[in-house]
């Protein structure tokens, strides 16, 4: 098989093999859960339960508000307790607080929906909003927004993305050995939404089993290709990703629509399969839970909800005193102020650093060794955008396009002198922004 | 417990390598041709080197004392720039032309624009210069390499034939292992092309810079030298062009970020090294070349910007 690739990028040591053999397990139901209204890139939705309600599994509990949001469902049946303001991944959101009754009732609009072939794309796409998907793999937008292109927009191409290039995570991997039929169910189910007939399943070249559980799934499906990735970070960047399975690249500042491609993460295409097989919204997820600081690393099938400390706990809690604890990956995650906040439906990973790994290292001199510009999958200059930004120069800042960053930390990670680039140019980016609205007002 | 977690933005993985790392790579890449410069050229050369040193460290570190700076003569950076200062001189020179030179290199260039990364000419070719300029009698009395060092001309200057010298041109084997005239670190250009070798393997280069440039001055020298390729040859062993092209020309601060502009870099580079060879009045050329397009460096980098990821081409 020909590795497809893109130009740019780095190697960070992969981490993946504490977790990559572990079967997917069950994790236990929690007591009591925390479901964020908000767990996608959008507006938050309106809690339709009250408190002292009672809820069952998948009953849906917040309304999606407008068409850049998606519905939440339950993932236990219990007692609506309290909704509040609650610690969750991203600072503080409003979440619907439910007491477990551990009797796993199954709310009634739960019922298979049929199956691609009975269903009009219209139909799927329909159970794809209801079940509230959002991309899984750490992005959350809507999955249905983004299977509705505008109607001048031809897509003729989707693609799946199994590269899993962060370190640590093993979670898609897992899913792509133990369920790969899901997954290119999912994936045909998508390609029927868009109407388009050339699918590609990408996945990198050190999950050799993965490629290969992968290509016998597909076996017979003539216009679905699995194609062997480099493994190179970011190679599952939206961007990178098209590129390499289609040569084409996106438009500066445009969508991938705009190169006829709509990815989507393998766990997302999985979920797709579920709630259409089943009729169950997106409630639970797989997630890898990982890092020098956890005693027994895991993948853990969970319940959305469910606090990191739950979660913790039954990965034999610490080993020892740990000094981040990260939603995410390490190239791209969110660090956590507290174990309080629960596992939502973009959380890849919980990934427990120890002191050592966690304390920052401290920057010097940029060097200019021109490492940061040689990897930049985005072909930036990250040094002179980063060094424009610390002294407040925003114009030239976006004058080097600090906004075509995809902020993948590439440059932070390679710099040998240690210094915040991706950082400061987040600040940039949020300045240039800021201006730009200004105006247009 | 909660409240000693660390807050940071992403990334939260960095690479091993560092800039100490970095600095110490190019010091082992040195060290072949450090011990074959004492082997050929015996205790002058050792004197030589080690009083590079010594001014180059005791002076980063006063420097940085005085201006109230972090010290960080422990990155290795210091080491590498007074190695090559004392590659630059010959090994017949008084121990204190080297000191002088490692001085200047850092307090002048290095330290008083900013500290690393700042400078805008790669500070040993301009202690180099500036040594050249002031003392010139000191800084060209060759000596041939052994025991009983008489003094000779460096290949380069025979072959030019200059200044009249009534001398045969060293074989080319001699070339390849440095035992020549020449400056300390002009001299083997099989263990300074081993060095450069190791850098590209580690990462510390990339094959851009010494490619192009070693690659221009074959390519003029060919053309100009009447297609004589065993002539062309000769250039690229004999004098200051391994060296240069591996380890001057790729000093970070002073050569362009983008690969294009490195590459326009490098071909000057070359272009001025063959044409200060052939037409110029001195007989090597390496250092003013590098010196001349260090100085272009920034506006280079000012002109050939990257074409971002999915921009149209203009
Ligand atoms: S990688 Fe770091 S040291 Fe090197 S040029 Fe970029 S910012 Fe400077
Ligand atoms: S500048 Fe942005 S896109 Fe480029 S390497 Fe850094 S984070 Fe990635």
């Amino acid at each position: 098989m020909k590795l497809l690739s893109f130009r740019g990028g780095v190697h960070p040591p992969h981490r993946k093999k504490s977790t990559e053999s572990i079967k997917v397990e069950r994790a236990k139901d929690p007591a009591t859960l925390y479901i964020p209204l908000q767990q996608h890139i959008g507006a938050p939705c309106k809690a339709i339960v009250n408190v002292g309600d009672t809820v069952k599994v998948g009953q849906k509990i917040g309304e999606a508000q407008g068409f850049v949001s998606a519905p939440v469902h339950s993932s236990v049946s219990g007692k609506v307790k309290a909704i509040k303001e609650c610690p969750v991944p991203g600072g503080k959101g409003l979440c619907v607080v439910i007491e477990n009754d551990f009797a796993n009732e199954i709310h009634e609009s739960v019922v298979p929906k049929g199956n691609i072939d009975s269903l009009t794309g219209a139909e799927i796409l329909e159970i794809i909003k209801e079940a509230g998907i959002v991309g899984m793999g750490g992005a959350t937008f809507p999955m249905h927004v983004k299977l509705s292109p505008p109607k001048d927009k031809k897509i003729d191409t989707v693609i799946l993305n199994g590269a899993e290039c962060e370190p640590y995570l093993t979670a898609d991997h897992r899913l792509m050995l133990e369920k790969p039929e899901s997954v290119v169910y999912g994936l045909k189910a998508i390609m029927k939404v868009l109407n388009v007939d050339k699918g590609y399943i990408g996945i990198e070249d050190n999950k050799p089993d993965a490629i290969e559980a992968m290509v016998k799934a597909a076996e017979k499906e003539s216009n679905i290709e699995v194609v062997g990735l480099r493994t190179k970070y970011p190679q599952g960047a939206e961007k990178q990703l098209i590129y390499a399975c289609t040569n084409r690249e996106v438009p500066s500042g445009g969508l991938p629509m705009e190169a006829g491609v709509v990815v989507n993460n393998v766990a997302t295409a999985a979920q797709v399969y579920e709630s259409i097989t089943t009729g169950m919204p997106l409630v639970e997820r797989i997630t890898t839970i990982t890092g020098s600081a956890i005693t027994n690393p895991n993948n853990l099938l969970i319940k959305i909800g469910t606090t990191f400390e739950e979660i913790i706990n039954q990965c034999g809690g610490f080993k020892e005193e740990p000094g981040k604890v990260i939603m995410g990956g390490p190239m791209m995650g969110l660090t956590q102020y507290t174990l309080e906040v629960p596992v939502t439906k973009g959380g890849s990973g919980i990934l427990c650093l120890n002191r050592e790994e966690a304390t920052l290292p401290e920057p010097s001199n940029c060097i200019r060794c021109g490492k940061c510009v040689d990897i930049c999958p985005a072909f930036l200059q990250p040094l002179f955008i980063s060094a424009h930004s610390l002294k407040y120069n925003f114009d030239r800042a976006e004058d080097y396009r600090a906004l075509d960053c995809i902020e993948c930390g590439s440059c932070s990670f390679i710099c040998p002198s240690k210094r915040p680039l991706l950082q400061s140019i987040r600040v940039a980016k949020r300045e240039i922004i800021a201006q730009k609205r200004k105006q247009s007002k | 417990m909660d409240s000693k977690l660390i807050i940071s933005s992403s990334p939260h993985l960095r690479s091993k390598e560092d800039t100490s790392s970095i600095m110490r790579d190019v010091v082992i890449a040195l060290i072949p041709a450090t011990i074959a410069a004492v082997y050929y050229f015996g205790m002058g050369a050792l004197g030589v080197i080690i009083s590079a040193l010594i001014g180059a460290v005791a002076s980063e570190a006063l420097c940085q004392k005085l201006m109230n700076k972090p010290v960080t003569i422990n990155d290795w950076s210091a080491i590498v720039t007074g190695l090559l200062v004392a590659f630059n001189i010959p090994a017949s020179a008084p121990l204190w032309i080297p000191f002088v030179g490692s001085v200047f290199a850092i307090v002048i260039v290095k330290q008083l624009f900013g500290g690393i990364g700042h400078n805008f000419m790669n500070p040993a070719l301009a202690a180099r210069a500036m040594l050249l300029a002031s003392w010139p009698v000191e800084m060209t009395s060759w000596v041939t390499p052994g025991p009983d060092a008489v003094s000779t001309a460096t290949p380069l200057a025979i072959i030019k034939g200059a200044e009249a010298i009534d001398m045969a041109k060293p074989s080319f084997f001699d070339l390849l292992t440095g035992n020549i005239g020449g400056c300390i670190g002009e001299t083997s250009a099989i263990l300074l092309i081993l060095g450069g070798v190791y850098l590209l393997y580690r990462g510390v280069i990339t094959y851009v810079i010494p490619a192009y440039y070693i690659g221009t001055v074959f390519v003029l020298t060919l053309i100009f030298g009447g297609f004589d390729v065993a002539n062309s040859m000769y250039h690229l062993f004999a004098g200051g062009l391994m060296i240069g092209a591996f380890f001057m020309a790729t000093d970070y601060s002073s050569s362009p970020m983008t690969q294009k502009g490195q590459i326009i870099y490098a071909i000057g580079c070359g272009a001025l090294t063959t044409i200060i060879r052939l037409w110029g009045g001195y007989p090597e050329g390496v250092s003013y070349s590098i010196l001349l397009m260090n100085v272009a460096a920034p506006l280079i980098d000012k002109y050939v910007n990257p074409k971002v990821f999915g921009e149209v081409a203009k």
